[in-house]
């Protein structure tokens, strides 16, 4: 069963192939969706089966285990290169995948919730222009991203990442008629691209010092001997510190950290499953994928890792506070994955890894159905984004009424939801290292991730409708194809967390933990704080939270309260509602500053190397040899010519003198010729 | 009386050729400059007897017949030409012939 | 009468060679042509006594009937036919007059003075030579000057001859072309 591996990431680029290729225009709407859903579906129960296979054969105590690893073929062999460990090797970069304990969780995270909202958008887009072309870039997404995290090298990690990048873009600019889904789309590659670039460095780092990109080639090595990466390496850093940080940069791109997250919001320009899917459970958690898969090295680079915490908390904070004052829905949601992309890496930095990646895949399953709910409401009100004018949707949908709020919950972590499980683990970590800055910024991030998202719920489900008449009549329940995968994502947003039980339940830490590899000599600090204080602390705050949210938000209160609350604080209210004017500062700086340099090196190569370089050397040349050309012309071949005409003309005007007319004249002439011959005559008779 | 030579007829020879030659030159009316070429001619055919009764040899009267002949020809063409030009112009003067000029 | 009969030549040259050179400087000089072709005529005569004088008797008769009584007669024609009523006011002689004068006397003096300087042998060594011819059957025909010249003209010279005759065709031709009225 293992050896079909190589068929998971294959089946939706086949789907990709059929759709986009080979069957396009040809097939029925139904056929595109069955082909579409089809392949993935295929491949989810591939993946179910391949990881009880290989689960089963993981031996109980971790001793002797093994990744199964599965080389396709030599994709590129770059021949002997210089490296500074093993002096010349041969460096050549297969084309395979493995499968270990990190890639079956996001293997099945991935097809699983992959296949339910490739459902979910048979129904959303049925009314859609370019449906087969939805379903060909869904699945070339859905082929990217398993390449992604099957891969058994950095190299093919990257083609995964660049293919969900340009995936992620194609699918933003779904709607390239309008003007802003492509802007968006170009928003989001550019700004991915700042950080590829980074992470292109960290692997040439790596190919530098170990002459080969392969996890099994570097991670396990680099464990057994630490030393390797921690002496000197670029910019006052350490090699490890070096490569940590490149790599975070590049996940910073991804997965929308503080820098590069602009392009996130922007994002929910594209067709809501997509937003769902790619910015929501899978593309951007891809970034944290990297960070835990490289736990080696962040291990052996403490300075790194802190700022990667650092980090992390800080976007969590910021994003929150943002969500609180945004009227779109899907920007709520979207700053909320902003926010809980955050806590992951804040868990990633402090080294619970296995946090990062529980927290990752519950994510995946209440995010989830938090956008496919949202996007069931905008489909109700034909395209209506606003929530000021939503209200009293509870009685029209009730369906994605009671699964959003299972969402809701499930995200403000309330026990018994997924939420509640992990970020209550990654706030444990963050106390059990002793860092409370770290962990306050968590716990009040908590809070308002339960406010925002219950302000949402409120203004979007309670209170009364406060939009049009049109629309009212409009709204209805989802159908079944939308709705169903909505409860399958419920169940799994309430029992995922339960795979995560703090202490020694905790299945998901025990099936992680080969991945983590400890690096010798290095120690963990632990303190014991009780998890069950936490808990309990995290649940109050959480649950204050909601009940302030219900009481301005809730019942059939409206806007009126929470305007009001805006009204006291109109500063701080139009600091957050403009997302704290992030873009517009990078828009003053970078991208002017950008195309004011593209500008100039236009004017440069314009001006200076084309007019004066080029045409002034043509301008030269030409007229240099034209002149030249002219004056000798004029000079030396006319002045030939002139000179025989004036010749000429000076004899002719001599000699016309001759040509008197007079025919005596010429009979003088004749006899005076005569004469001279009698002269020669002479001379020559007397000589 | 010295006798007479050859001399004496070359003399005369010359004599009429520089009068020929000085009409033909010096003369603005046609016919006058044409009778001046039979001048020129006779002078020639003068030359030619006397030279022919110093060697005792026929050829210079042959010569001379030739000459004649030539030179009758030459004065009907001549005067043929003359005629023509009388036409054009309705003057002898060689003054007034002058298309050549230039 | 001796003296007649011991220089008669003499006389006869000197007369006639007077006759013939003033004649001659009367055509030049005679401003109606008229009178200048009458001064023609008269030098004609003058040269064909000349021609007796040196034992060309055939060639002075021809003198007198081709150039006389051709043409001259053929002179006269044209000049009463040019009709000229008035004689044009002008001067007689050209521009060049005075150039020509000088080359005319140039060729007088100085080249006459030049070619007389030449020495001839004795005149007429073999007199029976310009009166006689050898006939077909090789005896010598002493018939005088006309046979001897016919017989030289008819054997000797016979293509110059026929050239000469063609010659006449060709300039009789060209006569009655450029005498047509176009």
């Amino acid at each position: 069963m293992k050896e079909l591996l190589w068929l998971i990431p294959v089946l939706p680029f086949l789907g990709a192939l059929l759709n986009g290729v080979l069957l396009r225009g040809r097939i029925s709407k139904k056929a595109v969706a069955a082909i579409a859903c089809g392949t993935v579906g295929i491949a989810a129960l591939l993946s179910l089966g391949i990881i009880a296979d290989y689960a089963m054969s993981i031996p109980a105590g971790h001793e002797g285990w093994q990744p199964f690893e599965q080389d396709l073929y030599e994709w590129i062999p770059a021949g002997p290169i210089k490296t500074t460990l093993d002096g010349v090797k041969n460096f050549t970069i297969p084309f395979g995948f493995l499968l270990d304990p990190l890639s079956c969780v996001m293997l099945f995270v991935v097809t699983f919730v992959g296949f339910l909202i490739h459902v979910y958008s048979v129904g959303y887009m049925s009314h859609e222009q370019g449906f087969q072309r939805y379903f060909t870039y869904l699945n070339l997404f859905m082929g990217a991203m398993l390449l992604l995290i099957l891969g058994n090298s950095y190299a093919v990690m990257f083609v995964g990442w660049e293919g969900v990048g340009l995936c992620s873009y194609l699918l933003i600019g779904f709607y390239y008629k309008e003007e802003f889904p492509p802007y968006a789309g170009r928003k989001a590659f550019i700004v991915n691209r700042i950080g590829d670039f980074a992470f292109v460095l960290g692997m040439f780092a790596l190919v530098a010092h170990f002459g080969s990109l392969k996890y099994t080639e570097i991670l396990p090595r680099i464990a057994k001997n630490p030393e390797l990466i921690t002496g000197a390496g670029f910019l006052g850093l350490t090699l490890a510190g070096f490569i940590a940080l490149c790599f975070f940069v590049g996940a910073t791109g991804k997965s929308a950290q503080i820098p590069l997250y602009v392009w996130l919001p922007d994002a929910m320009a594209g067709p809501t499953p997509v937003s769902a899917l790619i910015h929501a459970a899978t593309m951007v958690t891809a970034g944290v994928y990297m960070v835990v898969r490289s736990n080696v090295i962040y291990q052996l680079a403490p300075g790194v890792s802190q700022l990667v915490a650092v980090i992390g908390a800080a976007t969590a904070i910021f994003a929150a506070s943002i969500g609180l004052a945004q009227t779109d829905i899907k920007k709520v949601l979207a700053y909320s994955t902003v926010s809980q992309l955050g806590y992951m890496f804040l868990a990633a930095g402090l080294g619970a890894y296995t946090a990062a990646i529980f927290h990752l895949g519950t994510h995946a399953f209440f995010k989830a159905l938090l956008f496919l709910g949202s996007g069931s409401v905008i489909h109700a009100m034909g395209g209506e984004q606003d929530m000021r004018s939503m209200g009293g949707l509870k009685k029209a949908l009730p369906q994605t009424y009671r699964t959003f709020l299972i969402g809701c919950l499930a995200i403000a972590g309330i026990f018994p939801f997924a939420g509640f499980f992990s970020k209550d683990e990654i706030l444990h970590a963050a106390a059990g290292h002793g860092q409370w800055v770290l962990y306050a910024v968590g716990l009040i991030t908590a809070a308002l991730t339960a406010f925002y998202m219950f302000r949402a719920f409120f203004m979007t489900f309670h209170g009364h409708f406060r939009g049009t008449h049109e629309q009212e009549h409009h709204l209805h329940e989802s159908p079944a194809v939308m709705t169903i995968p909505l409860w399958i994502l419920a169940v799994g947003a309430i029992g995922s967390g339960w795979l995560g039980l703090p202490g020694d339940w905790n299945l998901m830490h025990h099936f992680l933990e080969p991945v983590i590899l400890q690096p010798r000599g290095v120690e963990v600090a632990e303190h014991d704080v009780s998890a069950l204080l936490l808990a309990l602390i995290a649940l109050a705050v959480a649950g204050t939270a909601i009940f302030l949210a219900y009481r301005i938000y809730g019942g059939d209160r409206g806007l009126e309260k929470g305007r009001v609350w805006a009204e006291r604080f109109p500063g701080v209210h139009r600091l957050l509602s403009n997302k704290y004017y992030v873009d517009e500062l990078y828009d003053a700086t970078a991208i002017r500053g950008f195309w004011a340099t593209a500008r100039g090196l236009f004017r440069f190569d314009a001006g200076f190397i084309d007019g004066f370089l080029v045409n002034g050397t043509r301008n030269l040349t030409v007229n240099a040899l034209s002149l030249g050309s002219g004056l000798f012309d004029k000079y030396v071949v006319d002045g030939l010519v002139n000179l025989v005409g004036t010749v000429l003309d000076g004899s002719s005007r001599v000699f016309r003198r001759l040509q008197t007319g007079y025919v005596a004249n010429y009979a003088l002439v004749l006899v005076a010729g005569m004469f001279v011959l009698i002269c020669v005559y002479m001379v020559w008779r007397l000589s | 009386m010295p006798e007479i030579t050859t001399h004496h007829f070359l003399v005369v020879s010359f004599l009429l050729f520089a009068i020929g030659v000085f009409g033909v030159v010096a003369r603005k009316n046609m016919i006058t400059v044409l009778m001046s070429i039979e001048l020129v001619l006779n002078s020639v055919n003068i030359n030619l007897i006397a030279f022919s009764y110093q060697f005792s040899d026929l050829t210079g009267q042959i010569f001379a017949i030739f000459t004649i002949t030539v030179a009758a020809g030459e004065a009907a063409v001549g005067l043929g030409i003359l005629i023509a030009l009388f036409r054009l112009r309705e003057t002898t003067i060689l003054d007034q012939a002058t298309e050549l000029k230039g | 009468m001796d003296f007649l009969v011991a220089n008669g030549a003499a006389i006869l040259f000197y007369v006639f060679a007077a006759i013939a050179v003033v004649s001659a400087l009367g055509v030049v000089a005679m401003r109606n042509p008229m009178y200048g072709a009458i001064c023609l005529l008269t030098t004609f005569l003058a040269v064909a006594v000349l021609f007796l004088l040196r034992h060309a008797e055939f060639l002075a008769m021809v003198q007198i009937f081709v150039y006389g009584g051709g043409i001259m007669v053929l002179f006269l024609f044209v000049i009463m036919l040019i009709n000229l009523h008035r004689l044009p006011e002008i001067r007689l002689f050209g521009r060049q007059s005075p150039l020509a004068g000088v080359l005319a006397v140039i060729l007088t003096v100085f080249f006459g003075w030049f070619f007389l300087q030449t020495r001839f042998g004795p005149a007429n060594p073999s007199p029976e030579k310009l009166v006689s011819f050898i006939d077909a059957q090789q005896q010598v025909q002493r018939l005088g000057n006309s046979q001897a010249v016919a017989w030289d003209l008819y054997t000797q010279h016979l293509l110059p001859f026929e050239i000469a005759s063609i010659f006449l065709l060709i300039a009789m031709i060209g006569a009655v072309v450029l005498g047509r009225r176009l």
